[in-house]
């Protein structure tokens, strides 16, 4: 019952936070847009009579206060019309959804590849000789450092353009995804691990440590049984961290890899000042907060009790 | 190597005869020696003991003295970058100071038993406690889950568990101090080892639970398992140890039958330690000296026309994390007069503190109220308030925490100064002038909190207390956290202080003895409120309440007082 509760609530402040990126979107928007009749009739160089654009103005409600044209906005918004590209002339929502698919799957694989990679590096050096940890946490820390496409360049350098084992781009099959995961994945894991490890040597000092070893439990059990689920908790916290990364990284690297998406819809949006798009993306990637952040508090109580019974 | 000299008498004696090595010990140490890093001191310099089936031996020593080091050695968990060396480190007969992780693997949990102190930190806060308990049957037994679980049960009602079918599926945290402590012994006694390990098992508990844990593990004394307990705390041993041995800076000064040792000591700092325990006795005297000096006669008179602090039907509740309030302090009233100790003594969650912080003003009271010098606290202008305030002053458990970590001591005292209104230039002088008062010099005041020992720490937050020449002190539990030959530092040190400036004390503090040797007049609280109060004197030999009764007889006398119960 509590928990649910505790859920109720998350939920109810999770629209706020919709609610509030919705606003800010169309504020920041509206102040820095530039005349969006313009560009919703023609890209850059076109030259429309101003009765086209006038026409347009009143098509769209551009030429309404303010406040009307925001409430008109959230009007919308609560019947699920996230209104119309300017440019593709399609409905906002089936814009995404054409692209959503490959994006989630960049953004799932790339998540799993950097949880896997951080997890198994943090739990093996984690706690060990000093030059293995030096040698681990230099790595980690080339890779935070590195900005996205340059280490997407080097990936396909190497991998693609000498030894041919990847396609340089598109989106064909599994094969075609493999450097773009792994462009995406490795800062977030260098990050992750980092902090898993910090949080890892902390718990194996814990007494209770000393306690599964003085039962006699081997070390790889003692890190993965006992002092693991520990280091967990920190990561679960940064969930919205790895979110941010891979919606941030996702734009990079699927122009980089020329691959099909939404972060490749989010920069032609932005660049043509399509507004109804990007406040939709905008809107979708907040709604991808708000959902993971209630999972994420969902699993807390799995993996400590003492978040419900405390 | 392990063969020693036999016995003076046996002139030219070739081979024992096997029927008399029967009693082959358990547990045989010759001349160990542990340290740390590459160039590391001996932190376990040459220690050496035996431990024979059946016997309980007790490694007693202050913190660093290298007791847990070596408790740890005989389970091969000595520690990260541990150089261990013996001439001797035989386990039930057999070599095992060139044992593998492998060989210690099955040592561990399955012949030897651990027990560490806190089983809140020491048990898996994110598992519940029957999964604890079965981990060492998953490694050592063959026994199916089902079984493991039945023998968890079977476990937790041994070790005086209620309800072991749902305590087992309960988590640390749900549990009380008592109830983890029995779990974590449970998990210990799981394989039926044939020596238990007992690092500080009572440490973090209340003195009822702590005399409960005792009992418990002298049951388990009984059989023909041996047992090590190490432990600071001289009344633990006096009830749980066939032999002491002594441990001071990683060697043993003596050993010996528990009831010599503490009864009869031979060496210099066995004596000291046993003089710094606070015992009946000792009340009035110096317990930091040998032989003891008289500070003061007992009882003392007071003028007992305007007290400091008066505290009328004081009520406190706050709101648990369930939104229902819990009354922590209900109807309480005292007064503190000038010169005179007023000990609060009860187990956690009595309400002590709480107290201490409505007296300050530091919290406000939901009923009833405080006077200080005949004036009610809610009456005073902030400003009034302030200047009271200065008359009051406080010195917690743990200074380290009450410190900024960046502080020099003579910033943490100039700043206690400052307040005074004391121009900047005189403020040195006075910060040295303080510091000499609590027997420290000039030289301390560049220091940092962590250059500091803990019972220098303590001092220099007994010096800030001073600085604003304060009528009052409230002593929250100020010496819980440190060793007993200093703890009689700290408290030689407050008697003084009150005999040289006439300052009262609220001394707040869970440990009788202490309460015993301070305390002009005495409170007992239990669950919010006062069961008990009067001259200490009388509670203590004639206790009116119940629940004093209870108390006190749960108080471990050291045989000083009385000797071991057998």
């Amino acid at each position: 019952m509590r928990q649910l509760k505790r859920i109720a609530t998350r939920f109810a402040a999770g629209l706020g936070v919709l609610w509030g990126a919705a606003t800010l979107s169309f504020v920041a928007l509206h102040v820095t847009a530039g005349d969006a009749a313009l560009a919703t009739v023609a890209g850059d160089g076109a030259n429309p009579t101003q009765a086209v654009l006038d026409r347009v103005r009143a098509d769209y409600g551009l030429d309404q206060p303010l406040w009307q044209q925001y409430l008109g906005y959230l009007g919308r918004l609560l019947q699920g019309d996230l209104g119309e590209s300017y440019q593709q002339r399609v409905p906002v929502a089936s814009a995404i959804g054409e692209q959503l698919g490959e994006t989630v799957q960049l953004a799932l694989s790339a998540a799993l590849v950097a949880v896997v990679l951080a997890v198994g590096t943090a739990v093996l050096t984690a706690r060990r000789r000093p030059w293995i940890r030096s040698a681990a946490s230099g790595t980690e820390l080339v890779l935070t450092s590195f900005p996205t496409f340059v280490l997407g360049l080097v990936l396909l350098i190497v991998f693609s353009f000498q030894a041919g084992w990847f396609p340089v781009s598109g989106n064909d099959g599994v094969s075609a995804l493999v450097l773009p995961t792994f462009t995406l994945a490795l800062p977030i894991a260098a990050t992750l691990s980092q902090v898993l490890r910090t949080e890892l040597e902390e718990v194996l000092e814990q007494p209770f440590i000393l306690t599964a070893r003085s039962r006699g439990m081997r070390d790889a059990a003692v890190r993965l049984r006992h002092a693991l689920r520990h280091a967990l908790i920190q990561i679960v916290t940064m969930s919205g961290f790895v979110i941010g990364g891979l919606l941030g990284g996702a734009v990079i690297t699927e122009t980089l890899f020329v691959r099909r998406g939404v972060g490749q819809l989010m920069l032609t949006a932005t660049t043509t000042k399509d507004i109804p798009l990007v406040l939709g993306v905008v809107l979708f990637a907040a709604a991808v907060y708000v959902v993971v952040n209630l999972v994420v508090d969902i699993v807390y109580g799995l993996i400590d009790p003492r978040v419900v019974t405390a | 190597m392990s063969a020693r000299s036999t016995a003076p008498g046996h002139i030219g004696a070739s081979a024992v005869p096997a029927a008399e090595t029967t009693a082959a010990p358990l547990v045989n140490v010759d001349d160990l020696r542990v340290s740390f890093g590459r160039h590391g001191v001996d932190v376990v310099d040459g220690v050496s003991f035996t431990i024979a089936p059946g016997e309980c031996l007790a490694l007693v020593g202050e913190s660093g003295s290298g007791k847990s080091v070596t408790a740890r050695t005989l389970v091969g968990l000595t520690g990260y970058g541990a150089r261990v060396r013996a001439a001797t480190l035989e386990f039930d007969g057999r070599d095992v100071s060139r044992n593998t992780e492998r060989h210690w693997r099955g040592i561990r949990g399955a012949q030897v038993g651990f027990v560490l102190q806190d089983a809140l930190s020491s048990l898996d806060a994110l598992r519940p406690v029957g999964r604890e308990i079965a981990e060492p049957l998953a490694l050592h037994t063959t026994l199916a889950k089902a079984a493991r679980g039945e023998k968890v049960i079977e476990l937790l009602r041994a070790v005086g568990v209620p309800e072991p079918e749902l305590r087992a599926q309960q988590y640390p945290h749900q549990l009380s101090g008592g109830l983890r402590q029995r779990a974590l012994i449970a998990s210990a006694i799981a394989c039926e080892p044939r020596l238990v390990i007992a690092d500080e098992p009572t440490t973090a508990l209340d003195a009822t639970v702590q005399a409960q844990i005792l009992e418990l593990l002298g049951e388990l004394k009984r059989g023909d398992a041996g047992m090590l307990v190490v432990s600071h705390d001289l009344s633990v041993v006096a009830r749980l140890a066939d032999r002491v041995a002594v441990m001071r800076a990683g060697r043993i000064v003596e050993q010996g039958p528990t009831r010599q040792v503490l009864e009869d000591p031979r060496d210099r700092y066995t004596k000291a330690l046993l003089a710094a325990v606070p015992a009946t006795h000792a009340k009035g005297t110096r317990l930091s000296s040998a032989p003891a000096a008289v500070i003061r006669a007992t009882p003392r008179e007071f003028d007992r026309t305007t007290p400091i602090v008066a505290a009328e039907g004081l009520v406190k509740a706050y709101a648990g994390p369930d939104k229902v309030n819990r009354t922590v302090v209900r109807e309480v009233s005292f007064a503190v007069h000038p010169g005179e100790t007023l000990g609060i003594v009860g187990e956690s969650g009595s309400g002590k503190t709480t107290t201490a912080r409505l007296i300050l003003g530091l919290e406000r009271a939901d009923g009833g109220h405080v006077s200080v010098r005949g004036r009610r606290w809610d009456s005073l202008t902030p400003a009034d308030k302030r200047a009271e305030r200065r008359r009051l002053q406080i010195v917690y458990q743990d200074p380290l925490s009450s410190f900024d970590p960046r502080y020099t001591v003579e910033r943490v005292l100039g700043e206690a100064i400052g307040v005074t209104g004391l121009r900047a230039g005189q403020r040195r002088d006075r910060a040295v002038e303080l510091l000499e008062q609590v027997s420290l010099g000039a030289e301390h005041l560049k220091r940092r909190p962590l250059e500091l020992s803990g019972g220098q720490r303590q001092r220099v937050a007994i010096a800030r207390a001073l600085a604003p020449e304060p009528e009052l002190i409230v002593c929250d539990e100020p010496v819980s956290a440190l060793d007993v030959s200093v703890q009689a530092q700290i408290l030689d040190l407050l008697a003084d202080l009150q005999e040289r400036l006439g300052i009262a004390y609220l001394f707040i503090s869970h440990d009788l003895g202490v309460i015993h040797h301070v305390s002009d007049r005495v409170l007992v609280m239990k669950d919010g409120e006062v069961v008990e109060s009067g001259d200490v004197r009388q509670i203590f030999t004639a206790p009116a309440h119940e629940y004093t009764r209870t108390l006190l007889s749960a108080v471990l006398t050291p045989a000083t007082q009385g000797g071991p119960r057998a």
